[in-house]
């Protein structure tokens, strides 16, 4: 065997680094360290994202064609690794706090080890490949979720995503078997030429629904999503960030690999209309059931699974400007999302509270918070000059390129959602500004973590919409990574 | 060389940065003034160029000044400004709103320094829409100037407050939803081009011009407050803070009538000429209706909105007569509503703020207390009605002139479109005399006849600023209407090749 081919894997080399140092820190290092673990982790994990964007972009594959690294794969993970790197930045003043102190280095591992899972997802082109990336990426969580061991909710939540985790990787399998039974292969690449043949066949259908209903289940499509907002709600507030970004921002990437290069000879015979009809559902019943909430995190639990809609727009346009317009769209809903959780988190830390009563008045007594939330509800809502706008715009004209009338019907229904969930975010502005309040969140001020990871996010939903670079570079990177 | 058209989006963002690092009251106030009034300098000078780059034309051409940056490649997305007549009268008019609505809302309190940002985003987004000649930024600036409107709103607002702010915001953010499909639409559909003038050039695909036209005149119809999507118009300008209200009705329905001009007619004159009729019967109704429904109202603020939909709806029913008279009409209606109802709104919002009423039943005799407001509010009554010597005349005698020009619109599917169109306009002629009636009746009720309320005897006049304010004003009302040819030697040159453009492409 050619050991040389690890070198193609420059991310995932790079995690494993950063998973060893924190590691050996966490085991190693006296007591008195101890404290400083969060901090240096993620300043590790900072140095591997930045240097991460000067690995080489080529088209390379390893051990004969499972492992694929590409121009757009390698910005994939450079997007995770933002988005991962923002999640820990804002974790350290929660992961700092006293009750957490035995079991600080765990948190911070699972999370690397999630992330490597995740990084296979997007490269494999061999399911066996694919399948351990899934499990490495949505095992742990489970852990995660059920990181707030004195909190009932967060056991329940952790349950729930157990549960729901196994159960959904078990039809995954049996999807797969099925495939594995007509196509003779795993690798992708055969899987599409077998696809090919075996058109119009029902196990060819039933596979598809099974492996559909699998990646929907980390996307939180419905009928896929109804652990979603119980374990948003009863994992720690950084867990739940990580969830909603990074694991869905992966699974999205994912869902676009597998959908396209496997079974992509079979596009507008099979899953393009499964994938229509879930993308109606989703986002609907996501916008409709956000309207009703009052707890913050359920709130964008809902919000997250619309959004989820939205990004599988760049799916089903199933061209080289989806994936581009896809990446693009995860990039800003990292960081406008982000900001929301990390207002959430830095009020829950100072004050314990998460109702969206609470927020009423915000303005009067922590302007600068109002406004970062402010900003994130409009960027989520898809409001000019902020991010949100120009990554809903260019999802949008990537899923109508192909022109067919459905496709117009598709977008328009999903902008009428969008109305919807503007009428929502704007709850949030209301309670802020408008809402009166006897008692309102005191002023106070946050850990200094907290506020470079806001004010990181607010700089990305304030210029990435107005500096054109990125999304020029993603479907520059998108167009020679041989994907179409 | 640098493009002056980007000082009206430079001047406003400048503004805006200044604003964030004002310390007390009255910074903000100097610097808002000082913003608006650059603002104000550099549109009467962009005029002056205009008419001087016109002047070296050559005849026929669509846009001068115009400018490109590319900044969104894979889409071709351009940075790409440029004006024609109609649109330099739109940023003069937005400029002197602007103006006058920065000093009708100097005594603005709670929250003084955000108000002022959030009246300036809104510019900057009404300037920006007029500058540009790309879809998308045109899109992009348009959505801009919708959001600060809920914050200015709720926050800034009165009576049913909440309720009024999100239903505009909702509503207008629906119209721009089918903008959105239409716009991707054209785009793909012409070529793969942004650029007004270059889809103009290719042309939309026939086989989608229908609908795309539809989504695109209900888009901003909905803006221009077209029956029957003009709920949010009288519950938004109702609850909103006078300086908002100018703006709103002065400047962003403006918005819907261009816009429903400049994409949904100009680039797609097929389906104009199609289904033209069909928005026709719609603004004749909201013209009708409009004035109808001011007639019963009693809050002063109702019954100018309600016959600002009136007014706007003649906008779009003029521009849907496609010649060249019925046209420069429009604009022309758009330029004396601006400048009449943002008059009204001023001084209803200083006679709000001195009665704390605007119930019509609960007021009389102002003209004994406030005269100043009072003659106000006459000079902007008679040029809501339409008397020769104010800008409404003119205006409205150009748009029934022009309907009743014989033309071939609409013969293609009504058979006979002068008919259609003689008997519209007839209808909606009836709206002058209905307006007369609303005027009439608040001005006699309002400023005249004996003093309802004791207590209001007590009240002060106008003060220097808000004096400043509506004199502006009706300097502007009786400038456009004793010399409607300032107006057409700006207007001169731009309609023809539009007209020419959209009856060559009718077929």
């Amino acid at each position: 065997m050619d050991y040389s081919q690890f070198l193609f894997m420059h991310h995932e080399i790079g995690v494993l680094i950063v998973f060893l140092l924190v590691f050996l820190f966490d085991t190693f290092l006296p007591a008195r360290y101890q404290s400083k673990l969060a901090v240096t982790s993620c300043v590790l994990f900072g140095i591997y994202t930045v240097l991460s964007f000067f690995t080489p972009l080529d088209n390379a594959e390893a051990f004969s064609g499972m492992f694929v690294t590409s121009p757009i794969v390698a910005s994939i993970k450079n997007i995770l690794n933002v988005g991962m790197f923002i999640v820990l930045l804002q974790s350290i003043q929660w992961n700092n706090s006293d009750h957490e102190v035995i079991r600080r280095g765990e948190f911070i591992e699972l999370m690397l080890v999630t992330l490597f899972g995740m990084y296979l997802m997007v490269s494999a082109r061999h399911f066996l490949l694919f399948v351990i990336g899934l499990e490495t990426a949505s095992l742990p969580l489970a852990a995660l979720v059920a990181f707030e061991k004195k909190q009932y909710e967060s056991h329940e939540a952790a349950v729930k995503y157990l549960f729901t985790a196994v159960f959904s990787s078990a039809i995954y399998m049996l999807g797969l078997s099925f495939v594995y039974g007509f196509a003779g292969s795993l690798y992708f690449n055969d899987i599409a030429v077998a696809c090919g043949l075996a058109e119009g066949s029902m196990l060819l259908y039933v596979a598809l629904a099974f492996v559909v209903a699998g990646i929907g289940f980390k996307i939180s499509l419905v009928p896929f999503h109804l652990w979603t907002a119980d374990v948003y709600q009863g994992a720690p507030t950084s867990v739940t960030s990580y969830l909603s970004v990074v694991s869905k921002g992966a699974a999205a990437f994912a869902a676009f690999i597998v959908l396209t290069q496997a079974f992509g000879t079979v596009y507008s015979a099979v899953w393009e209309w499964m994938l229509y009809a879930l993308i109606i559902l989703t986002i609907t019943i996501g916008n409709l059931f956000a309207i009703r909430q009052t707890n913050m995190k359920r709130f964008l639990a809902f919000s997250s699974i619309s959004q989820a809609g939205y990004i599988m727009l760049g799916v089903i346009a199933f061209n080289a400007t989806g994936i581009a317009a896809l990446s693009y769209y995860v990039l800003i809903y990292v960081v406008s999302n982000l900001t929301a959780f990390g207002v959430i988190q830095a009020i829950e830390n100072a004050t314990d509270k998460v109702d969206m009563t609470d927020y009423n008045g915000l303005y009067k007594t922590n302007p600068k918070l109002a406004f970062a939330m402010m900003l994130a509800m409009f960027s989520l809502g898809g409001i000019p000059p902020f991010a949100g706008f120009f990554s809903k715009f260019f999802i949008f004209s990537s899923a109508l390129a192909e022109g067919s009338v459905a496709m117009y019907v598709l977008v328009l229904i999903a902008l009428i959602n969008t109305i919807v969930s503007l009428y929502y975010y704007l709850l949030v502005v209301k309670a802020m500004f408008i809402n009166p309040n006897d008692n309102p969140i005191p002023t106070f001020r946050s850990h200094w973590t907290e506020r470079a990871g806001l004010v990181i996010c607010v700089a990305g939903v304030l210029l990435i919409g107005l500096v054109s670079c990125i999304y020029t570079f993603l479907n520059q990177a998108a167009s020679v990574s041989q994907l179409f | 060389m640098f493009n002056i058209l980007f000082l009206f989006v430079i001047i406003p963002v400048l503004t805006l940065g200044a604003l964030f690092l004002t310390r007390n009251v009255k910074q903000v106030r100097a610097v808002a003034a000082t913003g608006a009034s650059l603002l104000l300098i550099a549109a009467l000078y962009l005029c002056h160029e205009y008419l001087g780059a016109r002047a070296v034309a050559p005849e026929g051409t669509l846009m001068l000044l115009t400018d490109s940056y590319m900044w969104y490649e894979p889409l071709n997305i351009h940075l790409a400004v440029g004006v024609d007549g109609i649109s330099v009268l739109m940023i003069l008019l937005s400029a002197i709103i602007v103006f006058t609505g920065t000093f009708a809302s100097w005594k603005m309190e709670p929250l003084t320094k955000e108000y002022f940002l959030w009246f300036t985003l809104l510019s900057i987004g009404v300037f920006g829409f007029f500058i540009s000649i790309d879809l998308f930024t045109m899109f992009m600036f348009y959505e801009v100037a919708l959001i600060p409107m809920y914050l200015l709103i709720g926050v800034w607002g009165s009576g049913n407050k909440n309720y009024s702010a999100m239903k505009l915001t909702l509503m207008l953010m629906g119209g721009s939803a089918f903008l959105l499909i239409s716009i991707l639409g054209i785009y793909y559909h012409s070529g793969e081009t942004m650029n007004l003038i270059e889809i103009a050039r290719n042309g939309v695909a026939l086989e989608w011009q229908n609908a795309l036209f539809v989504c695109a005149f209900v888009g901003f119809g909905v803006l221009g407050a077209m029956f029957p999507f003009h709920t949010w118009s009288p519950d938004g300008h109702a609850s909103a803070p006078t300086a908002v209200s100018m703006l709103h009705a002065g400047v962003l329905m403006k918005l819907g009538g261009y816009g429903c001009f400049r994409i949904a007619i100009f680039l797609m004159p097929h389906a104009a000429h199609q289904l033209g009729w069909i928005f026709m019967i719609l603004t004749g109704i909201s013209v009708v209706y409009g004035a109808f429904a001011a007639c019963v109202k009693t809050d002063l603020k109702y019954i100018n909105a309600y016959s600002s939909v009136s007014h706007c709806g003649l906008v779009l029913f003029a521009i849907l007569m496609m010649n060249q008279t019925a046209m420069s009409g429009a604009v022309m209606q758009m330029l004396s509503h601006g400048l009449m109802t943002a008059l009204f709104f001023a001084l209803i919002g200083m006679i709000y703020g001195r009665t704390h009423t605007r119930d019509v039943r609960e007021m009389g005799g102002l003209m004994q207390i406030m005269p100043f407001l009072s003659v106000g509010y006459i000079i902007a009554g008679l040029a809501s009605l339409g008397l020769p010597g104010l800008s409404g005349f003119v205006a409205e005698m150009t748009i029934f002139l022009g309907s009743f020009e014989n033309t071939t619109v609409y013969n293609a599917v009504l058979g006979d479109g002068n008919l259609f169109r003689h008997a519209f306009a007839i209808v909606t002629t009836t709206s002058i005399v209905i307006t007369a009636v609303y005027i009439l009746r608040v001005v006699g009720k309002l400023l005249f006849g004996p003093v309802q309320n004791e207590h209001h005897r007590q009240l002060d006049d106008a003060h220097w600023y808000e004096r400043f304010s509506t004199v502006s004003l009706m300097l502007a009302i009786a400038v456009l209407g004793c010399f409607p040819d300032l107006a057409n030697l700006v207007l001169r040159d731009s309609f023809g090749p539009i007209v020419e453009h959209i009856m060559t492409f009718a077929q």
